[in-house]
């Protein structure tokens, strides 16, 4: 008689997978249903931005960095700006961080809804797709009106920003918030009370307070297992010292932390919330003044062109933490600049979530870090037409022989 | 005499064929319309499907390398003869069924099985991981909805043999006798208005349509057990889907609501076929509309083991339910009878 041998079976997912809104490669290890294992492969579409922005000068990097990412439009540019300005210590108008505040609130909102929608779809839940595309149509609106463009904003300007906000335009804004606010009820119903929402979210894609901390995730991934960190509280920006903020974490709503799929919903749209009372604020709190502290760029490029040093720019995308590192060494081009996408920090945190969880759930809990990899995707290594992996013994070899020529 | 009834057949069986495809997919189109509508969508023209159809006859028909070709390509085939056979056996729109056996219910729910098992094994011979997986889905859900289909089943036939019929399988027998003309009291009226939730809520899952879509959930397994078929076995499965969808609504209608107008309004014999047929389809509509449209805008997919859940724990004490209602609804008449 044979013997009968249970094994598990390989499912791969990716590069491209309709659960995956871009490239990315899982290698499962299935018994059943159950993910045994998971294995993340990254690297399918790098497009090699950084070296790119080392033939341009800092204004026509902001809209290289622009055009990292489609929804993190405004955040990118605005961390480069930040990281340039430290270094050339360029004094930004009051008015313009608020305007700097409203902008940031308004891609946040976007990235959430959008989120929510695409959270939806990968649950089989297309109606409520279509419903929160519908809510963020309005705020894509709203961001016409003030910039000019629905998604890449090209507002960013070293210094301040490129358009203002004038009274006039209030009522408009005051209009879609208005509107926000009685569709977030809606929201709010249909994704924290629906009973299949409930059922495909809740105590799924798990992710511990230790995990987190140890793997250091950030923004609403972290903030949804309880780690208190938001860059916006931490390291007051822009205008945020001004304005009443405080981290979002679910138990505001719920009173306790799961650190599940559900709870990241949660934190969503509390985020959500908190941005339309933070546009509301700097509404009213607004003082008036110069939008950029130096409007000529012929003048700023020639003060640029003088500066030597680094800087760092962080920011609190909606995604979490954004983080540049520029060099400039008194040169028209930027010597370095280094990109650190929220979704870096969001990927490990990914395989404690995966464990132990069903086929079923692979979507949703991919999803719910809301990853963005072309962001993400800063290096690859290539030699002789063949991509490699450097693993951690030779990248600490590679480094001691780089500190040991710059000894010499 | 010999010739007359063979010819009956074939034309019988093309026509009933050709009635089963048109309308599925006629049906198709319009449960895509109503749907887009429902989530603020325009939607696709509601011939979409029958150009879908037609467009995947005309692609390539790729067969994968690690798939076993004469099961791969011969399957969707099998599954759609079965599919279209069932029809044979329902009566359409006040006509008498073409076949007709003693045991009507039972081969139905058999051949019912037959498309679902199609798909389980063009699924696992297509030899990707995706359609194993949902090959092995699709067995879970078969093996969820049959219980709770079969207790239905059991309770009508059960309730006609009570009253004395003896062909209470057959069909025709059912369709003559619609089970709220049988029940006598408030009991018998309640355990078939579960009895009819049940048979509702089993069609979706039988039609794989959200909420009970999981053997070929898109965003998790990529269309599962249809991932590998591509042109012309495609279409087959499409038109699977359509019949299919056809033939759940004429069992709801055929075992819930066998009404017809025409006896209601006394019309002469081509007016009366004429309403009966366009009765029939509109009940079908109605049925489709509530137990698929509806269904699938207003929820999210469910995973596996809540879909096993569903059937087996609710679904199937809601029908054992209804089963003891409509058993206690004649016994009590019994008593008092006897009285």
């Amino acid at each position: 008689m044979s013997q009968t041998i249970k094994t598990t079976f390989q499912l791969p997912i990716g590069p491209i997978h309709p659960a995956l809104k871009e490239p990315v490669a899982f290698e499962f290890e299935i018994d059943g249903e159950q993910i045994i294992d998971v294995n993340v492969t990254l690297g399918h579409v790098h497009r090699a931005i950084e070296w790119a922005a080392r033939k341009r000068n800092p204004i026509q990097v902001l809209y290289l960095a622009e055009r990292i990412c489609g929804i993190c439009s405004y955040c990118h540019p605005m961390a480069f700006a930040l990281a340039v300005e430290r270094i050339a210590d360029v004094e930004v108008p009051e008015h313009a961080q608020f305007l700097r505040v409203i902008h940031a609130e308004i891609e946040r909102m976007c990235s959430h809804i959008l989120w929510a929608g695409v959270a939806a779809h990968e649950i089989g839940f297309d109606s409520v797709l279509f419903l929160t595309w519908e809510i963020r149509e309005k705020l894509l609106d709203l961001t016409e009106y003030l910039v000019g463009n629905r998604v890449t904003k090209a507002i960013t300007m070293i210094g301040g920003v490129r358009r203002d906000i004038t009274p006039e335009m209030y009522p408009k804004i005051k209009e879609t918030l208005q509107y926000l606010k009685d569709s977030f009820e809606k929201l709010r119903r249909v994704y924290l009370e629906d009973k299949t929402f409930k059922m495909r979210t809740k105590g799924c894609g798990i992710l511990t307070k230790e995990e987190a901390l140890k793997l250091v995730a950030a923004g609403p991934t972290t903030r949804a297992s309880g780690v208190k960190k938001d860059v916006r509280v931490d390291q007051s920006y822009f205008a945020y010292c001004d304005l009443d903020i405080d981290y979002m974490t679910p138990d505001i709503l719920t009173g306790e932390v799961n650190g599940d799929v559900y709870d990241r919903i949660i934190v969503r749209l509390l985020e959500v919330k908190q941005s339309i009372s933070l546009i509301e604020q700097c509404l009213e709190q607004m003082p008036p003044g110069p939008i950029v502290s130096e409007p000529k760029i012929a003048k700023l490029l020639a003060k640029l062109k003088k500066v030597d040093g680094e800087g760092i720019g962080r920011m609190e995308a909606p995604r979490g933490e954004v983080f540049h590192y520029v060099k400039l060494n008194a040169n028209e081009y930027i010597y370095a600049w280094k990109v650190r996408a929220p979704t870096y920090n969001n990927i490990m945190p990914w395989i404690p979530m995966l464990k132990n969880q069903q086929i079923a759930d692979i979507p949703i809990v991919a999803a719910s870090t809301d990853p963005c990899m072309s962001c993400t995707n800063r290096i690859i290594m290539i030699e002789d037409k063949k991509t490699f992996i450097l693993g951690k013994e030779e990248l600490h070899q590679r480094s001691i022989q780089k500190t040991r020529r710059l000894h010499l | 005499m010999l010739s007359e009834l063979i010819l009956r057949i074939i034309l019988g069986t093309l026509s009933v064929a050709a009635f089963g495809v048109f309308f599925g997919l006629l049906y198709k189109g319009i449960d895509r319309k109503l749907s887009a509508h429902m989530q603020g969508r325009i939607g696709p023209p509601i011939r979409q499907p029958f150009r879908d159809v037609a467009k995947l006859f005309e692609k390539e028909n790729i067969i994968p390398d690690h798939a076993i070709p004469w099961v791969f390509n011969f399957i969707p085939l099998v599954g759609l003869v079965a599919t279209i056979s069932i029809l044979l056996y329902l009566p359409l729109g006040g006509f008498p069924p073409l076949f007709s056996s003693g045991a009507d219910l039972i081969v139905v729910l058999y051949l019912l099985i037959i498309p679902s098992l199609a798909l389980v094994i063009g699924g696992f011979s297509s030899g990707s991981p995706y359609a194993i997986v949902g090959a092995q889905r699709e067995m879970a859900t078969m093996i969820a909805y049959e219980f709770p289909l079969a207790i239905l089943i059991i309770t009508i036939a059960w309730n006609l043999l009570q009253k004395g019929v003896t062909s209470a399988f057959s069909f025709s027998t059912i369709a003559s006798m619609p089970v709220w003309n049988q029940v006598t009291g408030p009991l018998g009226f309640i355990g078939f208005a579960i009895l009819l939730v049940v048979l509702m809520l089993v069609t979706p899952a039988e039609l794989s349509k959200i909420p009970f879509d999981s053997p070929e959930a898109e965003t998790e397994i990529a269309g599962g057990l249809l991932v590998e078929y591509s042109g012309r076995n495609l279409a087959m499965f499409y038109l699977i889907d359509g019949v299919k969808t056809v033939v759940m609504a004429s069992i709801v209608v055929t075992l819930f609501f066998p009404y017809n107008l025409s006896a209601f309004l006394g019309l002469g014999s081509y007016e009366a076929m004429i309403i009966d047929i366009v009765f029939y389809l509109f009940k079908i509509f109605l049925v489709i509309l509530f137990s698929v449209t509806l269904i699938r805008v207003a929820i999210a997919r469910l995973k596996i083991d809540q879909i096993v859940y569903t059937y087996w724990i609710p679904l199937t004490l809601a029908s054992l339910i209804g089963l003891i209602l409509v058993m206690w609804d004649g016994v009590i008449m019994n008593i008092f009878s006897f009285t």
